[in-house]
């Protein structure tokens, strides 16, 4: 019995390595396919789908070139971010719900990953002492401290009518719950669109395609990286970015992840994953082409709006959801 | 009744401690009082001795008390003949004297190198008065912390303070500190009035001054609600909570680092352990409607006070806002716990009540921590204004990396410990659909929604404070030449920097350590915190939520193993060159991003809770069509709305009053006697009525 209950702990383990493992494997193709979109829906040429690896791979090969008065936090701060960013993956349900690794991070401390890693991309910024550093330093700094608080009351709606923080727990009980139309949902859905958008440097608050100083937030910051640092930060983004996707498939749409370590639920699993993801990237593909960016000052009034909706999700859960 | 003597000689140790710990305190005063100025180097050495030795035996004989669930009393026949002091050593007690231990220790290894500044320079300052009420201003601590009677309490409270006004005074040469160190000393006083009349409540229903029969006093929940509004305004008083808080960042900044270290992470803490000791122990039965209070003022005191810090350049004056904003996210602890306790959820009362006692703890490590470091960045360079600043991670990179800790500790950021603190106020928040009443349960989420505001706030506020101070290119050419400080003083930090790492990584044993105070206070220990062992962390149960910091850790550092293993070894080494310049020429150290600038766009956003006054003049000379620019220069001066609002108008409204009433001060000797005459006929009247 006990060496039973080890042996399948072990394979709960080899299998939520395994999913990071894709997890991280995936992320370039999502940017790659995103961008590929893109370019049909703009009438451009467009890359292949795996650009983005080639691209990675040729900024891993490559020599190091780094400014004269860059410090060591200049240097350790790609593997943080990266770190971070693996360790919010590990956390996130993506084939299969019962990870061991979902109860090291629940929902606020996946949070606190991205925050971290955000943290030290901006003291980086601050590292070569150049206008353009802290130019993009500051202003991603603002902008995450009106998403994040937006970000927490999307999760703790969905953490109390869950009645857990932690997120396979969470998506089972969704899955559990069948298909409800939940209006606290419908409101916690917008809301976290809008703050991936935001926390992932997308259009209409950050545009990723450009290095124009009026107009970056993220490239700015990371402007004096190059090689394998770059190569890093870059995966880390590509990351965040299907992590936030995920995010959105698991808390909403969650029909269709495996459920136990079956092969046929697995195989399930994996294309139904794969379905929402590209779908998700279809609709951000068309949202970004129809918007324009909006001018900086504007984007506080956008992550108000996301916050707005988000409280009154939370309001809704709590009065009409919860109520006893 | 052999076993019994040795348990009762057993425990009697740690208050033995407890009372070493006091006489080496006073032991470190005499010292700095008679003999420093025959022997500066040594004897200046031997008060910080002594303080190094309070310290540990503080540590020691709090953790004993607290681990081994022991509470001891005694009796001193000191003072007045028929008011024995009453002293009583408990959990609660020892958790905060571990507290102020620790920082009493860290501050011992760093004076020693930071005060001998004082005696060098242009104007050297005399050291006795500063080891002096050092020592008092611990000793008042640490014999607060102690009592059991109203009147102990009172008179060390009162020592404190008293004590912290000539430390704020210290260097007097300057107007600002005197001015700083009068609003301290007429703020505390304020404070412990209030709390005087706290104790007058509770001391009337129990009939003595003793904390025993407060707290077998019955009030009526009138008189309960007066009891703990006067305690929570005194208290609240010295803890710094929005709109009392105009001392603090006054008074912080010009205390000598070492001394602001203590008062941030210490003095404040008493005000905490006011609050805790009257509401949870004396008052006893708490009611939802005070956590209520308490949670709108925690949250406002967290927000106001992190924007407030994000408009300051002066790092120390920066670092006392944040202190504010600390004691709010407390107080939003102890509020919620209020609440759950109050309406009959004794569970989740505990875990927000140690979600606000870790905090506490952690608080007093990282503020610590940060204040040394600005202390060191202030002893290598004599700047407090960040805009001077600048690359000093080059120049002292030891404190730089302190200084780093401190920042992500403060900013909220795992694997550290504000981070577990504030994820545990987080998850308390989460539990208010087991609230009955609807405003609660909208109130909790809101709240816990503007600690996230705050927490991410916080975080931009240290990227601009480690940003602009550590990183980037030296602003001027002192700091450009600054070099890493002694030894003693990278101790004293390091020491903290430790705690702060320690009590991130390994939160839960600190937590089930904790389980005393909550059985003393509420009568129960969270079950579930260590449930599935000390690795996770897991305060509702394991399915609700967990955490686990240990992996966290571990993870970031193998992925920079692999990172080192699989990208680095084999790389070539990095070639160094110039930062991309736009082609306009070398980059300098004015197209850097300032601490004002970097805050630009937040003051943007949040432009309506300040008073901003900025504004750019250009000066021109010569006539004609065109005159000729000479300079370009832009103020920027930014105020806190509740000094101009509240204290300013209550400051005039007392000096009016006082214009009014001096008609009657005429100066002539005959006026006065006609007073005393007319006041001694009309007493004479009342007696004879």
């Amino acid at each position: 019995m006990n060496s039973l209950a080890m042996s399948s702990l072990t394979i709960a383990w080899v299998m939520a390595a395994l999913q990071t493992l894709i997890f991280i494997a995936a992320a370039p193709l999502m940017a790659g396919w995103v961008k590929r979109l893109k370019c049909h829906m703009q009438n451009r040429a467009a890359p292949a789908v795996w650009q983005p690896y080639r691209d990675l791979a040729k900024l891993m090969r490559k020599d190091m070139v780094l400014a004269e008065n860059a410090s060591w936090l200049f240097r350790a701060t790609p593997y943080i971010v990266f770190g971070a960013t693996l360790l919010a993956a590990a956390a996130v349900p993506l084939v299969v719900v019962h990870l061991p690794t979902a109860a090291i991070a629940d929902l606020i401390v996946l949070v606190g990953f991205f925050a971290l890693a955000r943290f030290f991309t901006a003291l980086a910024a601050l590292d070569i002492g150049t206008a353009f550093g802290g130019m993009g330093a500051s202003r991603e700094m603002t902008v995450a401290a009106l998403a994040e608080p937006a970000m927490l009351m999307v999760v703790f709606t969905l953490a109390m009518t869950a009645g857990t923080t932690n997120l396979s727990t969470a998506t089972e009980a969704v899955l559990q719950a069948g298909v409800v139309l939940r209006p606290s949902f419908l409101f916690a859905l917008f809301a976290l669109a809008m703050v991936a958008v935001a926390e992932c440097g997308r259009i209409p608050v950050d545009n990723p395609a450009t290095h124009l100083e009026l107009t970056m937030l993220h490239e700015a910051m990371i402007l004096e990286y190059g090689g394998r640092h770059l190569a890093l930060i870059e995966w880390a983004a590509q990351i965040k970015l299907m992590i936030y996707a995920v995010l959105i498939v698991d808390f909403f749409f969650p029909w269709g992840i495996a459920r136990d370590f079956n092969a046929v639920s697995l195989t399930i699993g994996v294309i139904a994953g794969t379905a929402k993801v590209m779908l998700l990237a279809m609709l951000l593909v068309v949202w970004e082409t129809v918007l324009a960016k909006i001018r900086l000052f504007r984007a506080p009034q956008f992550l108000g709006f996301a916050f707005l909706l988000a409280l009154l999700g939370m309001l809704t859960s709590v009065v009409l959801e919860t109520g006893s | 009744m052999v076993d019994n003597m040795v348990d009762n000689m057993v425990d009697g140790v740690p208050l033995f401690l407890a009372y070493s710990a006091l006489i080496c305190t006073l032991l470190s005063g005499v010292v700095s009082l008679f003999a420093v100025r025959r022997h500066p180097g040594f004897l200046h050495f031997g008060s910080f001795l002594f303080l190094f030795l309070a310290g540990v035996t503080d540590v020691i004989a709090g953790g004993w008390a607290l681990l081994t669930d022991l509470t001891v009393t005694d009796r001193l026949a000191l003072g007045l003949p028929w008011l024995e002091w009453h002293l009583r050593l408990d959990p609660l007690t020892g958790f905060f004297m571990v507290l102020l231990g620790t920082l009493v220790t860290a501050t011992s290894l760093y004076g020693p190198s930071y005060t001998r500044e004082y005696t060098q320079g242009d104007a050297p300052q005399p050291l006795p008065p500063l080891g002096v009420f050092t020592a008092t201003f611990i000793l008042g601590m640490q014999m607060l912390l102690l009592a059991d009677d109203a009147l102990v309490f009172m008179i060390f409270w009162e020592l404190m303070s008293a004590s912290g006004y000539f430390l704020v005074a210290y260097q007097h040469q300057h107007a600002a500190n005197r001015h700083a160190a009068f609003l301290y000393l007429l703020l505390a006083h304020v404070g412990a009035l209030v709390i005087l009349l706290a104790f007058g409540v509770l001391a009337a229903f129990g009939d003595g001054l003793t904390f025993d029969q407060m707290r077998a006093a019955q009030l009526s929940p009138l008189w309960a609600m007066l009891a703990f509004a006067f305690a929570f305004l005194g208290f609240g008083t010295k803890a710094g909570m929005v709109p009392l808080h105009v001392w603090l960042p006054d008074a912080h900044p010009v205390a000598p680092s070492h001394i602001s270290a203590l008062m941030s992470g210490a003095m404040l803490k008493m005000g905490i352990y006011g609050i805790v000791r009257v509401s949870f122990d004396l008052i006893g039965e708490v009611h939802w409607e005070w956590g209520v209070v308490m949670l709108i003022v925690g949250t406002a005191s967290a927000l106001l006070g992190v924007l407030y810090a994000l408009m300051q350049h002066d790092l120390k004056r920066l670092l006392a806002y944040h202190s504010i904003e600390n004691i709010g996210i407390i107080l939003m602890g102890l509020g919620m716990s209020m609440i759950f306790l109050g309406s009959g959820h004794p569970l989740l009362g505990t875990l927000a009540l140690v979600a606000a006692l870790y905090h506490t703890l952690n608080h007093a490590a990282f503020k610590g921590l940060l204040f040394l470091g600005a202390g060191a960045v202030l002893y290598r360079t004599h700047e407090r204004d960040l805009e001077r600043m600048g690359g000093l991670i080059h120049r002292m990179p030891v404190t730089a990396f302190m200084f780093l800790v401190g920042s992500v500790a403060i900013s909220a950021l795992p694997p550290f410990n504000g981070f577990v603190s504030e994820w545990l106020t987080f998850q308390a928040a989460l539990q208010a659909p087991a609230l009955d009443n609807g405003v609660l349960r909208i109130l909790l989420p809101v709240a816990a929604a503007m600690l996230a505001l705050t927490g991410a706030l916080a975080a931009a506020c240290f990227v601009k404070a480690f940003g602009i101070a550590f990183l980037g290119r030296p602003r001027t050419h002192h700091v450009a030449h600054a070099h890493e400080v002694p030894l003693g003083m990278l101790l004293g930090m390091g020491l903290l920097a430790t705690l702060c790492l320690v009590l991130g990584v390994l939160p839960t044993p600190a937590i089930e350590a904790m389980a005393p105070i909550t059985r003393l206070l509420v009568h129960t220990a969270l079950p579930t915190a260590a449930a599935q062992g000390w690795l996770w962390l897991t305060p509702v149960s394991p399915q609700g939520a967990s955490y686990s910091a240990p992996f966290v850790l571990l993870a970031l550092v193998v992925v920079y193993g692999l990172g080192y293993l699989f990208l680095k070894r084999g790389a070539a080494p990095a070639r160094r060159c110039y930062p991309w310049d736009c082609g306009f020429g070398q980059l300098n150290h004015r197209m850097e991003y300032t601490s004002t600038s970097f805050t630009q766009l937040i003051r943007h956003v949040f432009g309506a809770v300040w008073k901003v006054d900025e504004g750019v003049e250009t000066t021109t000379a010569g006539g004609g069509p065109i005159p000729r620019v000479t300079g370009i220069h832009h103020h920027l001066h930014v105020q806190d709305w509740s000094w101009l609002k509240v204290y300013l108008p209550i400051g005039h409204l007392v000096l009016e009053a006082a214009k009014r009433v001096g008609f009657i001060q005429s100066g002539s000797i005959h006026t006065y006697l006609r007073y005393s005459f007319g006041t001694l006929v009309f007493l004479l009247w009342i007696v004879s009525l």
